[in-house]
């Protein structure tokens, strides 16, 4: 058995397998599948200051290994998920992120100000990446500046433990997470989304009713891989790895290319107990390499 | 409700017409309790196209023999690799999602099912459980010809069964909304799935005539478990996903223009 444990800033987790925002709700929805006591941990559905209905039907497109959503940050608002999630999943034996987001660094600012109040939330990490929303969202993510301004005004409300969840959707994504690191983020997790998109032949018509949306599942995982690796080399904060990863040996993959932890996103809905299996794989892997502790394998890639 | 993520036993698999396949599962376990109108996730083998499980609705549960039986429409290439199935093979499902269909608590002396196409699918097993509650539930299934009618054998068994095609070849000539059984009988609560006009119509109809009825949806859906919030429907409480909340709705809930 080995060490599975790896530490984001001051957080220590159980292991380095977490599920990623938007694929996993709450952690409730998943309980009769497995015990999410066992994650590393569980990064909760994008939150924002205000309610937000999200976009139009039809939100999803299937494609080859993958999928397009556009589902735009439907949540019920910082106020909901503080008076009623909160408390019915602060006592889950795991560490409860969420994820923030916002349409202007005012509403960011005043979103993580909420959650930084909710004692059981050890670090939120920040969406600037999200590119289903018009304003704010991926906008922020897809310039070094834009991406300064808004981690540099989360820090100062925001004590504790500051995630950024980086955009693909940039010609530089470790200039990107080095303006972050610059100004405070404890830590980056990417990718997000790619932006594409569907169109219906029979009827000529976009799937989607926002036309584009993000591409995620394996599809995506190459692109994620290298750009994980590209982030690795450019910064010292610990990098947190998502992208189509399906399996333990997709993990693996990740934190060899440099990611401290993983997120398990698009897999979850097509094997809801696919996260337990790959802390499985992790260990059953770190016994039969001789790695004692899983944080050997973090940027242990041989060139 | 428990949900399970079960591996299955395929019992039997046969073409109900040249679009149409009911596949016949078992498990080593005795099944869960499901609720009509309830439906499944299959992940779906040999397709590669194929990335998401596909939703399909509980056709009917044979407690006796521990079958679930699942009505396949062949749509696209998820549905139409389904539909190759054979006797021996298993798939991998996750059930019960959704919510199911409301069975009365006082004894409404009449119900009436009424199913289009692959919509007729959850009526089964919903005329079953009513059936066995005491109701007599009647059923009204529609159909472009007597070729695409399905199962009436089996709808039989627990109530009357009337029927519309349009182009007249069984039952009445027309659609649901104009067969001759509505002249005569005052129902108290409809149930209807199938394609979105013939529900339109049906609500429309149940609407003008104050009569409650619940209608099952279709939107596209990912997770099938309300975590993803892709197969949203607007309802008068804003946006919530069909594979949770639904896939049944009160018609008054909806913001269906009808």
């Amino acid at each position: 058995m080995a060490d599975l444990n790896v530490n984001i800033g001051s957080i220590q987790l159980k292991n380095p397998v977490m599920t990623a925002s938007g694929t996993f709700g709450y952690g409730t929805e998943y309980t009769d599948f497995m015990d999410i006591n066992s994650l590393g941990g569980i990064f909760v559905k994008g939150t924002t200051i205000e309610p937000r209905e999200g976009n139009p039907y039809p939100r999803m497109a299937e494609t080859m290994a993958g999928m397009l959503n556009a589902v735009g940050l439907q949540n019920k608002g910082a106020d909901y998920f503080a008076d009623k999630i909160y408390p019915a999943i602060k006592d889950y034996k795991t560490h409860i992120i969420v994820n923030v987001s916002g349409s202007s660094i005012e509403s960011y600012i005043e979103c993580a100000e909420k959650i930084a109040g909710l004692e059981q939330i050890p670090a939120i990490e920040l969406n600037i990446s999200c590119p289903n929303v018009k304003k704010g969202g991926m906008a922020f993510g897809v310039t070094c500046a834009g991406a300064a301004e808004v981690v540099r005004a989360v820090r100062k409300v925001y004590p504790k433990i500051l995630i950024v969840k980086l955009s693909p959707n940039v010609t530089d994504i470790a200039e990107i997470a080095k303006a972050v690191e610059g100004n405070g983020a404890d830590a980056v997790s990417l990718i997000n989304t790619l932006l594409g998109m569907a169109i219906d032949a029979e009827t000529r018509k976009p799937v989607l009713s926002t036309i584009t949306g993000g591409l995620s599942g394996p599809c995506i995982k190459p692109v994620a891989l290298r750009m994980v690796w590209q982030t690795y080399k450019a910064v010292k904060i610990p990098v947190i790895g998502l992208g189509g990863i399906s399996n333990w040996k997709d993990a693996v993959e990740f934190m060899l290319a440099g990611a401290t932890a993983i997120q398990v996103g698009t897999y979850n809905f097509i094997d809801p107990a696919v996260s337990i299996k790959i802390i499985e794989g992790l260990n059953e892997y770190c016994d039969r390499f001789g790695f004692k502790s899983v944080s050997e394998l973090t940027g242990a890639l041989e060139i | 409700m428990k949900k399970y993520m079960l591996d299955m036993k395929v019992t039997e698999s046969k073409d109900l017409h040249t679009n149409y396949r009911l596949l016949k599962i078992t498990s080593d376990k005795t099944l869960p309790e499901a609720l009509p109108g309830q439906f499944v996730q299959v992940l779906v083998d040999h397709s590669p196209t194929t990335f998401l499980r596909r939703p399909i609705s509980i056709n009917y549960i044979d407690k006796k023999s521990n079958e679930l039986w699942l009505l396949i429409q062949k749509v696209g290439d998820g549905t139409r690799a389904m539909a190759t199935y054979k006797s021996g093979d298993y798939m991998n499902l996750l059930l019960p999602l959704g919510n199911g269909f409301t069975v009365p608590n006082r004894n409404e002396e009449s119900l009436l099912l009424i199913g289009g196409g692959a919509g007729t699918a959850p009526l089964l097993f919903l005329g079953a459980c009513l059936k066995e509650k005491g109701f007599k539930p009647a059923f009204l299934v529609g159909a472009r010809s007597e070729k695409d009618l399905m199962q009436l054998d089996d709808f039989q068994q627990f109530g009357t069964v009337y029927a519309t095609t349009e182009d007249g070849s069984y039952g009445e000539k027309g659609y649901v909304t104009n067969h001759s059984v509505w002249a005569g009988v005052q129902f108290n609560r409809i149930y209807t799935c199938g394609p979105k006009p013939m529900m339109q119509a049906v609500a429309r109809y149940a609407s003008a005539n104050k009569i409650a009825c619940e209608v099952s949806l279709e939107n596209t859906m990912a997770c099938g478990m309300g975590a993803c919030l892709c197969c949203v429907e607007k309802t008068i409480d804003g946006h919530v996903c069909v594979c949770t909340e639904g896939p049944v709705f009160n018609i008054d809930k909806l913001t269906w223009q009808i």
